[in-house]
């Protein structure tokens, strides 16, 4: 299995505060990796330097390859990603906003156009695709979220916080289709996420963060596995999570 | 940097902000021009065509102001106007973050807004210059030599420099400023400054370096050159030095206080003759490089910032 994210003691320092401290992970090709962590706990920024968007103060990263910080461009072309603010042009229609971001990675239109069509149909906003932006609710600014990362045709994935805010419904809709790019379209998932209960649902390895720190990694099985054996029942993500920061 | 490019073009001509900013200047610029063409017809009817009578629509004041002090004025802020928000904006939305993870430089970005900016300026410019040629043959009936028509493009040219100055300040300030009220308010705080108080502050402080007592000439050209080059720091009056001296080609200079004696100005006024066009080129040359060096300076300053800023999608 080839590995996609390898990270080696990467810390990001903000004046004293570690916002991460000594991230050493590795992701390898094909699994949703889940990063796990109360709010504040540096996975935010973690993605950041995943992407170059902020320089390490330390440590290093290789993403699919390259170094984010010497070679951003080769990263992002081939990396998508979702950010927890998902940000879209309330003028524009949902078509349009996609399209701005084709033309941003050099897509020739009419290929541009079968994508966004083909990523507006998955994500089951076909109908709305000549709506403005505006108009959307949370849920849909969200599926289209995913479409602009499905446009891109990425090998990897990266989405921060992408159930967050969302209703029941959403949040189901939501894991289909992290769901689907991971069976279907065969891409590695970086998931982040403070969610514990639906992170568990897709996740097939996960690493929980505390304070900037890699406090476990590993399946959940191996999570559970570790450590005091509880009473014959199956420990869920939450009862491991707890026990992490109950020891803190 | 063409994708985004064309997008704040789009922008741009589809906002109802620069709409309403086209609209008030080309309200304001027919006017003038009416005003002044009526004025020009009305007293200079019966006598011999002047010289450069077509410059004179552009330069001689009507009711209350002419048309090149409208744009000095006015400008910057259609250059804040236009720049303010370019960078800030997209942060506070979200989309600043998307692009960015997006395969594109950081520059990129700023030059794509900034040459947006500059192309719809300068498209706003020509048009009205234009308009208001065309609108002036008619109204007082002079066709435009071929050195007028050549004084209106460097006018234009380095109107839109003037104007790109403004834009890359505007810019750099939504670069720094996370808010775009105060990026606006620090715009227009500046032009403020630099429109009207520099005036006054140039006066004071070089009474204070050099005070002039019984009116000493060497006192008072020396009084005078420290008011001047603190003048000079503010754009506005790079500006309207550089341009009164285009479109004016009887001056000569654009020194605002000449000491002559008096058989010099016997002999000025029996042989007044307009200045070349090349000449008149060679006066405002260093102006309009120092307005391009300013700029550059704001796209520098833009360029450091930018480029060390972490983007969050807050």
């Amino acid at each position: 299995m080839a590995v996609v994210i390898e990270t080696h003691e990467l810390t990001k320092l903000y004046g004293k505060h570690k916002a991460v401290d000594c991230l050493t992970f590795e992701v390898e090709q094909g699994e949703v990796f889940g990063f796990l962590g109360p709010n504040g706990a540096g996975k935010t920024t973690a993605i950041l330097m995943l992407l170059g968007l902020t320089e390490p103060t330390s440590g290093s990263a290789n993403v699919l390859g390259f170094d984010p910080v010497r070679e951003p461009l080769k990263v992002k072309q081939r990396v998508g990603y979702m950010p927890e603010h998902v940000g879209f042009y309330d003028d524009m229609t949902a078509h349009e906003n996609l399209q701005y971001v084709a033309r941003l990675n050099w897509l020739p239109d009419s290929e541009a156009k079968t994508r966004i069509d083909r990523a507006l149909e998955k994500v089951k906003l076909a109908n709305e695709a000549d709506k403005l932006v505006g108009a959307y609710s949370r849920g849909m600014r969200q599926r289209l979220g995913v479409a602009e990362v499905l446009i891109k045709n990425p090998k990897l994935v990266i989405l921060d916080e992408p159930t967050l805010g969302l209703d029941p419904e959403g949040i189901n809709s939501m894991l289909e289709l992290i769901k689907f790019l991971s069976r279907e379209e065969k891409k590695t998932i970086l998931l982040c996420s403070h969610l514990l209960h639906q992170t568990q649902q897709v996740c097939d390895r996960v690493g929980i963060l505390n304070e900037g720190r890699l406090v476990a990694k590993g399946t959940i099985e191996e999570l559970a596995g570790e450590g005091i054996q509880a009473e014959g029942k199956k420990l869920s993500l939450e009862d491991i999570y707890m026990r992490y920061f109950q020891e803190e | 940097m063409f994708p985004i490019f064309r997008k704040e073009m789009a922008d741009h001509f589809n906002s109802t902000r620069f709409l309403i900013l086209f609209c008030l200047v080309i309200c304001v610029a027919l006017l003038t021009t009416y005003m002044v063409s009526m004025n020009l017809r009305s007293e200079l009817s019966g006598g011999a065509k002047i010289e450069y009578l077509y410059l004179m629509l552009f330069t001689t004041s009507g009711q209350f102001f002419s048309l090149t002090q409208f744009i000095a004025f006015f400008g910057p802020l259609i250059g804040i106007i236009m720049g303010f928000d370019a960078i800030n904006r997209e942060r506070n939305s979200g989309t600043l973050s998307k692009i960015l993870s997006q395969p594109v430089y950081r520059d990129a970005i700023i030059n794509g807004k900034f040459l947006a900016g500059i192309a719809t300026i300068s498209i706003m410019f020509i048009s009205l210059v234009l308009l208001l040629s065309g609108l002036g043959m008619v109204v007082i009936g002079v066709v435009p030599t071929a050195q007028e028509v050549a004084r209106l493009a460097l006018y234009m040219l380095i109107s839109i420099v003037y104007v790109g100055f403004w834009l890359g300040l505007a810019i750099l300030f939504s670069i720094v400023f996370r808010s775009i009220g105060t990026s606006a308010l620090a715009g227009v705080a500046l032009w403020i400054l630099v429109s009207f108080f520099i005036g006054f502050g140039s006066g004071l402080i070089a009474d204070v370096i050099a005070p002039v007592e019984q009116s000493n000439p060497d006192q008072v050209l020396k009084n005078q050159r420290i008011a001047d080059a603190i003048r000079r720091v503010s754009p506005v009056n790079l500006y309207s030095d550089a341009t009164s001296t285009i479109m004016d080609p009887y001056r000569k200079t654009t020194k605002s206080f000449v000491l002559i004696g008096p058989m010099e100005k016997i002999s000025m006024s029996r042989f007044n003759s307009a200045l070349p066009f090349t000449q008149s080129i060679l006066v405002v040359a260093p102006y309009l490089t120092t307005l391009l060096a300013l700029t550059a300076v704001c796209f520098g300053f833009s360029y450091l910032i930018f480029m060390r800023q972490e983007i969050r999608s807050i």
